[in-house]
């Protein structure tokens, strides 16, 4: 952490600021006249989906634009590309969600990659990276899990070595999701194997500039069919010191910045979110959609939304996601609080398994149309729910799965022993 | 929009619920009341509760706080009221506070002199008991074994005669006056009865709860003045039940939370302390895991707490709904709680002397008051997804 935090740390303010208020408005205005029209090829229903370059290009001139105008990036300070606002983010946040404006495609550069090089790269590397992946210019992935380390992260194998003023890194990463279009890769990986957590350091290292020299990208394809992550094989990659982001045997400490971020739990409001779905999958994944949803469906001969342990299973949804949103409210007040990271550690498994357990409920309504993939033409809502239902996996396992966060809870916030 | 982000919830409630989790720690703590209450091992009518702690907490205004200035009371919002009950809720009170802030939200909504009277006595202490259940058990807003029957004329020399009896009222034996719920000709009415009025009889249940008291109050004949005691004049009683409903949901809900996160820390605590296999249980995911779930669905019914407080006082229209999403997740959080802080605790947690049982009880018995999770989830459903039934008539 540097002294700058403060810039960047969302407000707990119950008020809004003038600059707030003043920004709210252009933002709202920007947003009447700016979000792109619907274009004739499908969009992915999130960042991580991104299957085709048209795609990826389209949702990044939207970023380019987005941050042209100051909505993105902008508590960063302005030597870093940044607007050098204070606790506007949450608000420009707020109203590209409320405009139903498309989501970011950089959102592992704006979520992850950027909170950690603003906490711990240097005045050189903050001013190199930031400002490209602010705009979308350029791309960044993840390279932390591997076949051998996936909730046991710091069992990290891939393996930088030094060699004078350069580092030659070799090694194999898994769930790489952006890697096919990513220039740059925060990686986590070791530089001792003596010490398991202080044997380990964080490199940025370049992917598109070094396919075929060091390093290859092949898709994976998951339990739904489709493609959108990788893995990422490292041979003898070569790179500058200038590259490292931390002290050596220092990457631990490091790694657990870009965690606490994409878990939703950093101090930094990220842009990442963007706005809705976008493209074709205008409706909502959560729960509120499952009232219509069910008065639309037939069980036993009758409307679906007149048997009884359907509804309580809906309403038991649409409790949980009003809940979500007030404990977000909640955990800006610390008065309401009891311990600081109580609410905000739990933001990830509330939202992931809400998810999950809404597409299960959409399934059950759906019954006999529930077997058809989305390429059936009879499949109803373009098959939606039971794609979703098999990505909503995804969510509850990536970033940490829900047992690890459950670990995490349990530790952090009861004072647990640590389970290992 | 109109509502605060803070859900209204300001530095005196803040400060009212420090003070209060602070003066419960040193006066009520759970040591004293499991000596209190758990002292014999019986299936106690008894109404046992600490009547000096009562005396000094309405010297401090706690009866007073959900008074309107304009009856001499505080006029506090519904978020400052939550906070405070979720340390009554903690400290698993013995105390009529929360039935008489019920009474309290009733009485706001009904508008007669009787009313307005009632209220300043809650002022300066009086603990009030709504007695609106009949023998089924149901609470519903026209459901009443009590009938009012009217005589002597119109005006300040009406009169009116109760008789019938009121089942399941929450610490009748604590209670210094009835708000009754009765049947007249022209509908359901509210009733101010003075618990020591002449043909009132208090028939003290055994309940499985420690921490409070429950009885059936019989009521043969009981006339009184009908411009000092109609609260709400039939058939106003619903209305006001329901206006208040929302108020009463959330209070109830806040108890429960509160109950909860004292089964939480509590379990937690042990989980931390007691050593099996050479580590302290909480080393053990199977133990670990389900003290998460507790404290995540504990969260969750603190933030629709807080949501429906907010709501009661900044968004009316929505009062309802979502006082019955607080209500039906903090029943769900107690239930869940409630089983686990006894199963994680072992055999020691299935002992009379082990405190969690004091918790256990307490919560399944505020998990049926006003309805459980299910109950509201099936009114929800009505107004979220539509009447069963309603979807073939539109189509």
């Amino acid at each position: 952490m540097d002294g700058n935090t403060h810039l960047l740390e969302a407000s707990a303010d119950a008020g809004e600021s003038p600059e707030q208020a003043a920004f709210r408005a252009r933002c709202r205005a920007w947003l009447a006249t700016n979000i792109p029209a619907k274009p004739a090829f499908a969009l992915p229903l999130g960042p991580i989906e991104i299957s085709s370059a048209q795609q990826l290009e389209h949702l990044r001139a939207w970023q380019r634009a987005a941050y042209e105008a100051g909505l993105v990036g902008c508590d960063y300070p302005e030597a870093y590309g940044g607007g050098g606002r204070r606790s506007c983010q949450r608000v420009a946040n707020e109203e590209l969600q409320a405009a139903g404006a498309p989501f970011f495609p950089n959102i592992v550069g704006l979520g992850m990659a950027g909170p950690t090089i603003f906490h711990h790269g240097t005045e050189a590397q903050k001013r190199r990276y930031l400002p490209p992946l602010l705009s979308a210019a350029e791309i960044w992935c993840q390279g932390f899990s591997e076949p051998g380390a996936g909730s046991d992260l710091a069992g990290v194998q891939t393996f930088a070595r030094r060699d004078g003023a350069r580092w030659i890194i070799s090694g194999h990463k898994v769930w790489t999701s952006l890697a096919q279009f990513a220039d740059w890769m925060i990686l986590l990986c070791r530089t001792s194997r003596e010490h398991k957590y202080a044997g380990l350091s964080y490199f940025i290292i370049p992917i598109a500039s070094a396919i075929g020299r060091g390093v290859t990208v092949r898709p994976l394809i998951k339990m739904t069919g489709g493609t959108g992550f990788n893995e990422v094989l490292i041979d003898e990659l070569v790179v500058d010191d200038d590259m490292r982001l931390g002290e050596v045997g220092q990457g631990w400490a490091v790694a657990m910045t870009t965690l606490l971020h994409e878990r939703g739990a950093g101090t930094l409001a990220t842009p990442s979110a963007g706005g809705g779905i976008g493209g074709d999958e205008e409706d909502a994944l959560g729960a509120s959609g499952l009232p219509a949803l069910a008065r639309a469906s037939v069980r036993a001969g009758r409307p679906a939304a007149d048997d009884p342990v359907m509804r309580d299973k809906i309403v038991q949804l649409l409790i949980r996601e009003r809940a979500l949103q007030q404990t977000r409210r909640r955990a800006q007040h610390p008065a309401l609080c009891d311990h600081p990271q109580r609410l905000p550690l739990q933001h990830k498994l509330l939202i992931s398994e809400l998810l999950q357990d809404a597409a299960r409920v959409a399934c059950e309504l759906g019954g006999m149309a529930s077997t058809l993939h989305r390429a059936d033409p009879n499949a109803p809502a373009g098959g939606r729910w039971p794609l979703a239902y098999m990505n909503s996996y995804g969510f509850t396992i990536a970033a940490g799965t829900s047992e690890v966060q459950r670990n995490i809870l349990g530790e952090r916030v009861l004072g647990l022993a640590k389970s290992k | 929009m109109n509502s605060p982000d803070d859900f209204g919830f300001e530095d005196d409630a803040a400060l009212l619920k420090r003070t209060a989790r602070r003066l419960l720690e040193t006066r009520a703590s759970t040591d004293a009341l499991h000596r209190l209450v758990a002292g014999r091992v019986d299936a106690t009518r008894e109404c046992l509760w600490d009547q000096a702690l009562w005396a000094e907490l309405v010297a401090l205004g706690w009866t007073a706080i959900a008074v309107p200035e304009s009856a001499d009371g505080f006029g506090m919002g519904l978020p400052a009221i939550c906070g405070l009950i979720e340390e009554v809720g903690r400290a698993a009170l013995p105390s009529p506070l929360v039935a008489t802030l019920c009474a309290t939200y009733v009485l706001r909504a009904c508008d007669s002199p009787a009313a307005e009277a009632l209220l300043r006595r809650v002022a300066e202490g009086a603990a009030v008991s709504l007695a609106g259940t009949d023998a089924r058990g149901s609470w519903e807003h026209e459901d009443t074994d009590v009938t009012a029957t009217s005589s002597g004329g119109a005006g300040s020399n009406g009169q009116v005669t109760l008789d019938g009896v009121a089942c399941y009222v929450q610490d009748a034996q604590k209670a210094e006056v009835f708000l009754v719920k009765a049947r007249a000709p022209a509908g359901v009415g509210l009733y101010v009865v003075d618990a020591r009025a002449p043909g009132v009889t208090v028939h003290p249940d055994a309940i499985l709860d420690l921490t409070r008291d429950q009885a059936r109050v019989e009521l043969r004949g009981v006339t009184l003045p009908a411009d000092a005691s109609v609260a709400a004049a039939p058939p106003d009683g619903p209305r006001a039940l329901r206006a208040a409903e929302p108020a009463m949901l959330a209070i109830l809900a806040a108890d429960m939370v509160g109950a909860a996160e004292w089964q939480l820390q509590t379990t937690a605590e042990y989980a931390r302390t007691r050593v099996q296999f050479d580590r302290p249980l909480g080393f053990f995911q199977a133990v670990k895991h389900p003290l998460v779930d507790m404290m995540m669905k504990i969260d969750e019914a603190r933030s629709l707490v807080y949501d429906a407080a907010c709501s009661f006082e900044h968004e009316p229209a929505h009062a309802e709904l979502r006082a019955r999403m607080a209500k039906s997740s903090a029943s769900d959080a107690a239930a869940y709680c409630s089983s686990r802080s006894v199963q994680l605790h072992g055999g020691i947690g299935f002992t009379w002397e082990c405190f969690v049982h004091l918790y256990f009880k307490r919560q399944k018995h505020n998990e049926v008051l006003l309805g459980d999770g299910a109950y509201q989830r099936a009114k929800l459903a009505d107004a979220l997804i539509g009447p069963i039934g309603g979807t073939r008539a539109c189509a």
